[in-house]
């Protein structure tokens, strides 16, 4: 009873948080959304008998990730406010058909593969044995200890591409020792025409 | 893979005795040299381009002969907790994947040093690149599949943004990466329906839990419908086809030829697995979907092709109109389709690869010369060149002496056999729409004279018909693939004499 | 009792509403946010399935776990390339940055 209590509290907040993120204009308004949806996710994470990935939703991604967003959104500057114009006509409205569509379909997938009737939630005493953590640490390190060396790859190469495209370089602004013909990619006021490197030429 | 199906996994990877590593030695190897290029470059600040290239050349090497050597793997299906297989298809396709990136390095090394862009974590970013897609080769569970995906992307994210002097490279890898990132998760969402549908991320349980029709089927159909989303985005079919013009086009020219031919191979062998051992169980649900897409694909690609007047782009194209053919030889799922889409996956590369070699070479520093009108009268100026490019796009369109009409006749006859004729229809109508644009600049480069107005002096294409400035290396980059379409198009023999066992995933 | 299928409507719902996101948005930074609610979204599934298996091997669990991994390196990269593309041309609007063609 208690976690059908929970869940009709907090998905409510998370869906409204998740549109409100999806809608507000400017951009910090959104991180903050978003991290209450993420705050929410964490406590069904709980109620699915996953304590340790509560702890790591919110440490890791309401307090890692999304600090690195909005440090992002203030470096680049936050009273530009987005106009929600949209430039190709009928896009919105086709992303929310495509959205609506997406829901209709798994719903229709759940409500003939699942069936809304039966199931309630088990009890995790089995399967969390010795505690979460401790289950979850005998599978990663046995059965999954490969994806996890995997994912070791994967962060050194973020380290490196941060490292590569968030460093500012000597020589990166300067086009004295730039070759002639690179001269197009000066940042300037005007967008440099599409149509090729020949009209570009003065 | 076939040994295996019976075999459901689960159970710890230690508790089958010690840990097999060799089968996926070629990886550690690659991800080994990587760190040392890395430590290397870090270690010795100054300029060392050609050791850092030479030893990733070793590398890629050493990880071939090493991938040679597990031809003969007597040793269990899967090994790491049925996590990776060790059967000829990863071999087979691992050694595509190699040469493919050892070419790649030679274009790079000319590319780089050309462009002044000569930076240590090129190499290892494309060492662990190839890596990705040696390991997503190898992947017997989703979650393999899903890790190596995302490592291949997100070095391919960044390489695509490596000439960080020009804007449209920047710009071609922030589209490349949002669109990326937006596929992996759709492909994330289809992988946990489908662990719903079954109980299991293991390719050999998925199967298994399928035929046995244990789980909710309709999940299952949702998650193999989710799945081919995320492998057609990554192979660019096409209603997921809107990164591949602007990434193609923005990326340094090296880059381009990297990942035109081994993000496809990758991606594809991926495929081929997940959608002939996983999902087999459901081929009459998933095939309609697949023949959709590689009908619309091969359409598309090839009609949208001729409107472009930049060379990349139109090649970018050109491999999104042969990502379908290769669905053809998907669609058809019986072995002589999978045999057909790996001889596909082993030209194919060979062709785009030389192919943007010559784009690259051709278009010179700071990728100025990439309009069409950059090749008239090229055959004048630089004959072999103009040579080479002109047997590499006959095999692209098709055309008898090369690999390339070899593959396609594989393909559509497997289609055929599979009851898909119109499928082949399609496909022969689309080979000969595609072939205009094709036999148009090879057209150009022989029998027109080069354009000297408009901005557009051989100067400044910078290409100036010495033989010099192709660059030793780089002539090798671009001749070995021609020999090859050349070789396996006179013998293809010897390619499908290879694929017989290489093949076998499920049969 | 929660029931199963109206966790899993309730993160088809997440996931869409990061589709839209995805498509509507022109600011990077918040397309990547939206990405970011998809992955989450995804993340339930799993973290549902696992539960409602009653999965001993805890693969739903396990998998949730890469996937924020998974997320964290995509962002670290996105947002380099997103500080890379403003430094470049002020802007991070994605149909604003349309050197090649869309």
């Amino acid at each position: 009873m208690a976690d059908w209590i929970v869940f009709w509290v907090i998905a409510p907040v998370s869906i409204a948080s998740a549109v409100a993120m999806i809608l507000a204009k400017n951009a910090v308004h959104s991180a903050l959304l978003l991290i209450v949806n993420f705050f929410t996710l964490a406590v069904f994470f709980l109620i699915l008998g996953s304590p340790f990935l509560f702890v790591v939703q919110i440490i890791v991604y309401a307090g890692a990730i999304m600090v690195l967003f909005l440090f992002v959104i203030m470096l680049l500057g936050v009273d530009e406010r987005e106009s929600l114009r949209e430039r190709i006509l009928g896009q919105r409205w086709l992303a929310l058909l495509l959205g609506a569509g997406l829901v209709v379909e798994v719903a229709l997938a759940v409500r003939v593969g699942v069936g809304f009737g039966h199931g309630g939630l088990p009890d995790f005493t089995r399967v969390n044995r010795g505690g979460n953590v401790q289950a979850l640490a005998r599978v990663l390190f046995n059965s999954y200890f490969f994806p996890f060396e995997v994912t070791s790859i994967l962060l050194i190469v973020a380290a490196i591409g941060a490292m590569l495209h968030g460093r500012r370089r000597i020589g990166d602004e300067e086009t004295i020792d730039a070759p002639i013909d690179e001269r197009m990619d000066e940042p300037g006021p005007e967008p440099v025409p599409a149509a090729g490197p020949a009209e570009a030429t003065p | 893979m076939l040994s295996v199906l019976g075999q459901v996994s689960g159970g710890p990877a230690v508790a089958h005795g010690k840990l097999l590593f060799r089968p996926i030695g070629p990886e550690l190897i690659l991800v080994g040299v990587a760190l040392a290029v890395m430590l290397l470059d870090a270690g010795y600040p100054e300029r060392h381009h050609a050791t850092l290239a030479l030893l990733s050349l070793a590398g890629l090497a050493a990880a071939a002969a090493y991938s040679l050597s597990l031809w003969s793997w007597t040793g269990p299906t899967t090994v790491l907790g049925g996590m990776v297989a060790a059967d000829r298809f990863t071999v087979f396709f691992r050694l595509v994947i190699l040469g493919v990136a050892a070419l790649a390095v030679l274009l790079s090394y000319q590319y780089l040093e050309r462009a002044d862009e000569v930076r240590g974590e090129y190499y290892p970013l494309l060492l662990f690149a190839t890596a990705g897609m040696t390991l997503i080769t190898a992947a017997a569970d989703l979650i393999v599949v899903f890790l190596a995906l995302e490592v291949l992307s997100l070095s391919l994210y960044l390489l695509t943004g490596f000439s960080f002097r020009r804007l449209a490279s920047a710009e071609a890898s922030m589209k490349y990466f949002l669109l990326g990132a937006f596929s992996s998760a759709f492909f994330l969402y289809g992988i946990a329906l489908a662990y719903g549908a079954t109980g299991t991320t293991n390719l050999a349980g998925i199967a298994h839990g399928l035929t046995g029709q244990v789980g909710p089927l309709s999940l299952a159909l949702a998650a193999s419908g989710l799945l081919a989303v995320g492998f057609g985005f990554k192979v660019a079919a096409v209603p997921f086809h809107m990164w591949a013009p602007d990434a193609y086009q923005g990326a340094p020219t090296c880059v381009t030829a990297f990942m035109s031919a081994g993000t496809k191979v990758a991606a594809f062998a991926a495929f081929l697995r997940v959608f002939d051992v996983a999902f087999s169980p459901l081929i009459w649900d998933w095939k309609p979907f697949v023949w959709i897409l590689a009908a619309l694909t091969m359409v598309v690609g090839s009609v949208l092709a001729i409107a472009q007047s930049d060379v990349k782009r139109m090649l970018a194209y050109s491999s999104v109109a042969h990502a379908g053919f290769i669905l053809v030889g998907v669609t058809a799922a019986s072995h002589a389709g999978i045999q057909a889409a790996m001889f596909y996956l082993a030209v194919y590369p060979a062709m785009i690869l030389g192919a943007f070699g010559v784009v690259m070479v051709v278009s010179g520093r700071g990728e100025r010369g990439l309009t069409l009108s950059s090749y008239a009268g090229l055959a004048r100026r630089s004959p072999l060149v103009a040579a080479v490019l002109a047997l590499l796009l006959l095999s692209l369109a098709g055309i008898p002496p090369t690999a390339g009409f070899i593959a396609k006749v594989a393909v559509f006859t497997a289609a055929i056999q599979s009851g898909h004729w119109p499928l082949a229809l399609v496909g022969v109508l689309a080979s000969v729409v595609a072939a205009f644009f094709y036999l148009r600049v090879i057209v150009l480069m022989y029998m027109q004279e080069p354009v000297i107005a408009g901005g557009q002096r051989e100067a400044e294409t910078g290409f100036d018909a010495e033989p010099g400035a192709v660059g030793s290396l780089g002539f090798v980059a671009i001749a070995v693939p021609a020999l090859l379409t050349l070789i396996f198009g006179v013998f293809p023999g010897i390619l499908f004499g290879v694929l017989k066992s290489a093949s076998i995933i499920r049969f | 009792m929660i029931r199963l299928p109206y966790l899993l409507f309730f993160s088809a719902v997440l996931f869409s509403a990061g589709v839209y996101g995805v498509l509507a948005r022109r600011n990077a930074v918040l397309v990547l946010m939206s990405i970011e609610l998809m992955l989450n979204a995804v993340n339930v599934n799993l973290v549902a399935f696992n539960a409602y298996l009653r999965d001993a091997a805890l693969t739903g669990q396990v998998f949730a776990l890469f996937v924020i991994t998974v997320a964290a390196a995509e962002v670290g990269i996105g947002l380099a390339i997103v500080i890379l593309i403003y430094r470049n041309r002020e802007t991070i609007n994605v149909d604003e940055v349309n050197l090649l063609k869309w």
